[in-house]
Parts: structure tokens; sequence; C-alpha cells
């Protein structure tokens, strides 16, 4: 067979060498830290989202009178943190309910059971939402159905006339807007 | 045919596969599975290399940003000459995938193939249908719409149940704060190199598996499986009573493959592509999200659910099922193979299929969700209106106003999420349908601030008159009867 000869002649038996044993041993070894020195980058670049802990920022929802008394509006904004290719999906949507004159809440869109749009029913003051049946109350209590707990609220402020919200990341159970 | 001859064996000269290859292609099998029961995985390996073909073809077109997939999607189906045609065959291609190979799992099941010698071919095996499922749900998303907007949604927010680190995992899972471009390209990176990656990968070890360790033989009734003997029995019946693969089996899988493929072809040209629905826009919010096929079963568990089960059944559902069915041959690894002697076997198929089904029907209309544009769409049935006094109008408008009927049917047409009210006044009393209005309860919202003391009068004397054939209306005197106190 091809492996068992060389021009036509045995090949010598191998003897134990103890440089080729070194260098195997050494090969593997650089092998290891190679391999090491490449994957704590690829780590980094790929759970770097994991490492900042809140995305968060003042934003402006638009001046007080758009906002009606005694109302809830819906009022979009765009996400403080969005790269060049985001497109629409950068656009976020909320519920503003102005209670009186400079008092507010303002809720986020997303269901608190999983997450869907929920979307506000004036004639009977509640948000109900279309995929498990989760509905809240006017202010953002749970009413009924799956939902473990009332609408998410943001933080805001009232500033040169302007609605201002805290928010720039989607909510979920362990991570407020 | 002497040129193709003469290329041939030049290449076989150098390759020397030749044989080996004809070795493979010929071994002997026994002679029970030259049988139209074996030819779902091969059917399932060729609906795979139809999706690769297909999605390679996608690729050259589709682009993977978030401000730009749905448009792309919009141009494959309408401009692109025969991109519907494409997508359709990917996405039917998808669910006669995943029918298939659940198909093939079930005959194995039945068959014991799972058990000793074949334990790492049916694990292998799970991890392709988890692998399968995968492809299914990125490709889900891939299709960039409000579905797959909201679907992430949804993703994220079970994500985010998790224990300790839930947020730390909702933005590894999005890639950012929010559903955007980084999240697309997530799951396009998955979708379009880890999962088929791994998948070529698993296929081969299965396939090699099945070379190395034989197909599973027809399980007769009382033929036992013992670990000292099995393979040595096996050995003899293939020697016995073999058939060479080429062609007694294989051919009966080529017919079926080709007919699964025309089957693909013809929905793909019939009922053209999926979606995509709305765009991914989340400011239109005027949309009810519903997942594929193959998590309507899923979607419909997370209604269902009660409370205090729903955040550790979520995260560990999955995990758990996947670990029983590769725990399966250790749990049975031996005994019998027949599905006439394995009653629990065939009745958890059996009962796996029912609940399944079940859910997967429930989730196609979704009882439990109020349907959005009932009191605003649906007309009074006319027999509720016909001789009713002036308050009693006011109230059948209080009740279509208030969006009553979003979650309460009449007339078989509404929300299905509380009671029909067809015949309500046979069941609660006055008092207690003010009660019930007013303070709600049993999972109906209490609605005693956004009704004012006329129409809640005007509402309950409405909800009065629903008898249907004249039975008599609830009193409070029949509820002392009938109840005792």
């Amino acid at each position: 067979m091809a492996e068992e000869t060389r021009n036509g002649e045995p090949l010598p038996p191998l003897a134990p060498v103890s440089r080729r044993g070194f260098l195997l041993k050494l090969g593997i070894a650089l092998n290891v830290v190679a391999a090491a020195l490449f994957t704590i980058p690829i780590i980094g670049f790929l759970f770097s989202p994991m490492r900042r802990v809140a995305w968060q920022a003042w934003i402006p929802l638009g001046p007080l009178t758009s906002f009606p008394q005694d109302e809830t509006r819906l009022a979009t904004y765009r996400n403080p943190f969005v790269g060049p290719w985001d497109g629409e999906t950068g656009n976020i949507p909320c519920w503003v309910r102005r209670l009186d004159g400079d008092k507010f809440q303002v809720f986020a869109i997303n269901c608190t059971h999983l997450g869907c749009p929920v979307r506000w029913f004036s004639e009977s003051g509640l948000f109900m939402c279309p995929c498990h049946g989760g509905v809240y109350y006017a202010d953002g209590a749970r009413a009924s159905g799956p939902p473990p707990r009332g609408l998410f609220e943001y933080d805001y402020k009232v500033e040169a006339g302007q609605l201002w919200v805290r928010g720039g990341q989607l909510p979920t159970l362990s991570e407020r807007v | 045919m002497r040129l193709i001859r003469s290329i041939a064996t030049w290449f076989d000269h150098r390759l020397q596969l030749g044989t080996s290859l004809g070795e493979v292609a010929t071994h002997p099998v026994p002679r029970s599975t030259a049988n139209w029961w074996y030819v779902f995985g091969s059917a399932t390996l060729v609906l795979f290399a139809l999706q690769i073909i297909s999605g390679i073809c996608l690729s050259t077109f589709y682009v993977p940003a978030a401000s730009e997939a749905w448009k792309s999607l919009e141009v494959l189906n309408y401009e692109q000459p025969l991109g519907w045609f494409l997508r359709a065959v990917h996405g039917w291609g998808s669910n006669f995938m995943v029918a298939m190979m659940t198909a093939h799992m079930v005959q194995v099941f039945l068959f014991g193939a799972h058990k000793y010698p074949r334990e790492l071919t049916w694990i292998v095996g799970v991890v392709l249908f988890a692998l399968t499922l995968g492809m299914a749900f990125t490709g889900q998303i891939l299709r960039f719409d409000q579905d797959a907007y909201w679907g992430l949604g949804i993703g994220a927010s079970i994500a985010g149940r998790s224990p300790f680190i839930g947020s730390q995992v909702v933005h590894l899972l999005l890639g950012g704060p929010i559903i955007a471009g980084e999240t697309l390209s997530r799951f396009f990176a998955l979708h379009v190199f880890v999962i088929p990656g791994l998948l070529l990968g698993f296929v081969g070890l299965h396939l090699l598996l099945v070379l190395k360790l034989g197909i599973n033989e027809w399980p007769m009734p009382g033929r036992l499986v013992n670990r000292e003997t099995y393979r040595q029995e096996y050995e003899e019946l293939v020697h016995r009573d073999g058939v060479p693969f080429f062609p007694h089996a294989a051919q009966r899988d080529l017919v079926f493959a080709a007919l699964i493929v025309f089957a693909v072809l013809a929905c793909a040209a019939i009922f053209g592509p999926f979606g995509p629905n709305g765009e991914p826009d989340p400011t239109l919010i005027h949309t009810a999200p519903r997942p594929d096929f193959y998590f309507l079963s899923l979607f419909a568990l997370f209604a269902l659910l009660p409370a205090y089960l729903e955040t550790p059944l979520i995260l560990t559902a999955p995990v758990i099922g996947i670990l029983l069915l590769i725990a399966l041959p250790f749990l049975s690894g031996t005994g019998e193979k027949s599905y006439r002697r394995r009653p629990i076997a065939v009745l958890s198929v059996v009962l796996s299929f029912l609940t399944i089904g079940t859910l997967a029907w429930l989730g196609t209309y979704a009882p439990w969700s109020p349907v959005i544009d009932a009191w605003s769409a649906l007309p009074t049935p006319v027999q509720y209106l016909r001789g009713r006094t002036p308050l009693e109008l006011q109230g059948a408008l209080v009740l279509q106003n208030k969006q009553c009927r979003n979650c309460h049917s009449l007339g078989g047409e509404g929300g299905l999420r509380g009671p029909a009210l067809d015949g309500v006044a046979t069941r609660l009393t006055r008092d207690q349908l003010i009660r019930q209005v007013i303070q709600g309860g049993g999972n109906m919202p209490a609605y005693g601030k956004n009704l004012k003391p006329q129409e809640v009068t005007a509402l309950v004397t409405f909800l009065e008159t629903l008898r249907p054939g004249y039975e008599p209306a609830t009193r409070n005197s029949t509820v002392l009867a009938t109840h005792g106190d």
C-alpha cells in the first residue's frame, strides 16, 4: 500500500524522538493560546449588548397643547439609540394620558404579558391587547386577562412647554422603559 | 454515453470513490424495510435540499436591514420575475419540512427505531428537529412584517421573565435596547449561516449512523430487543433476508420524494407566498399579531396557562421537552419494538397530537382575545330591538358603544372572552347584573367609573330583556329557592 512504502522501500521504524514530542506539545499549546486570543474578542463582540446596563435618555414628545385635558392620546418618538439602517423600527409609540394641568401618565405601548401593542378605547376607558386578551384600566392598572401587572409607565417631565419622557428600551418584566 | 463513461472513469481513477459509493448505495437492508412507511426521512432530506436552493436564490435579493427588508420582500413578490414563486416554494417547503419531519419522528418512534443500538441516531434526530423548528422561527422573523416585529416582542418578553439576568438576555437577543436593525441582522446570521451549518453537520452524522447501524427492521410483535443478541440477530436477518438498498428500498424513496416536491411546487403555484403582511412599523398599532401554524399551539398556551404556572412553564417547558425526547432511548432502550405491544407509546403520540392540535385550533381563532372592532362593526340582532321601550333601546346602544361586544357575543357575533349575552337574564338577576357591570369580577373589568348611573340603568334594563323564547327571567326569589341561601 502507498502509505507503507517510499520509492518501493519500507519506511524505517518510528523511533521515539523527544524533540518531536516537544514540538507536538508546543504546537498544541500555541493553538490553545491562539484559539483563546480569537475567542475572547468574538465573545466580546457578540455579547456586547449585554454589557450596557440601561439605555435611557430624555425624549421630547411634543408641546403640551397636543395633549388635551382628561384624554389619552397616542404619541410617537424616535428612539434615541438607533442606527442608520433601523428605519421605521426606530419609531416608538406610547400612550399619553393628561390628568390635570402638568400631571401626566405616559404608558408604554407593550402589554406586560408578552409585549403586544395595547389599544386605547376611550368609550369604555380601557386598554385592550389583541394577542391574549389582557385588559387595563385608564390609569394603567391591570383589569383582567393574563398580564401579571399594570402597564409600564415612563418617567416624565414638563420643560419649556414640552412633555418629555425618559425611555429608550423595550420594556419587559425585568426591564423598565 | 461512451464519453460520459470515460470522463467518469477519469475522475474515479483519481478520486477512487466509485467502489465505496457503490457499496453504500447497495448495502443490504432488511427486505421488510423496502416499504412505504420508510420514506419520510429521505423526503425530509429532499425538502431540506429544496430549502437550501430556494433560500440561496432568495438571499441574492433579500436585504437583511430593518429599514429595507420589508420593501425587498414586496419587490420580490411583485417586481422580480418569479420572486413570488421562490418565496412561495421556500415558505411552503418549510411547512412541508416540519410536517414531514414530524411524520418521520412519529414513524421511527412507533416502530421502536429509537431502541438499542440506535439511541444516538434518535438523539441526533431530536437535535435536527429542534434545529428545524429554529429555522422555522428565524425564517418567520426574516419575513420582516408586523407579525415578525411583535413576534420578536413576545420572544423578548419571554426572555425578560428569566430570573436575575432577564434584561441582559433581552438585550443579547435583540442586539440592542429595542427591536431594530441589529435584531434582524442577528436572526439573519442564525437563519442563513449558523443553523443551516449545524443542520448540515448533524444530517451527515444522522446518515452516517443509519449506515453504520443499519435501517431499523420491521417490528414484529414479540421479537424483543436484547443488548447481548440484537446486533448478531440483525446481521443474520440482513444476511438471510436482505435486499440491496438501491434499488429495492430507494425506489420508493425516489417516488415519494418526487411527489412531495410536486406537492410543494403545486402549493406554491396555487396558493402563493406567505405575506409579508403590514410594514414592521411599531407605530401602526392596529394589528393583531399571530404566529405561523407550528407556533399557534404555544401562542394558545400563553393565553390559557394560569398566571402562577406561566413564567416557570414558559422558561422550562421547551428544555424539559427536548430533554425528555433525548432521554427516551435510555428510558425504554430495549424490549418490545412493535407499536402493537406498546399501548403507552401509541397513547402518548395520540395525546400529543390531540393536545397540540386542539391548542393550535384554538390559536386560529383566539377566543381569549377581544374582537377589537366588534362594537363598531357588528349589527345588534334585530329580534333584540323589536318592541323594546326607549330605555331598553338606550341600553342596547350603551352595550354597543361601551365595547361590551368586544368580549361578549350577541346572536353568535362578537368576542368570546366572556359569556354570550343572549340569555343573560335567565342566569343573573337585576341586582347581580348591576353588581357585575359596576364591580366586574370573574375576569371582567369593573365599569363603575366609565358608566353614568343612568347608563347602567339603561344597560341593565336592556340586558333583562335578553331571554330567548320568553324563558322566565331569574328573580331573587328563584335564586333563593334554588340555592337555598
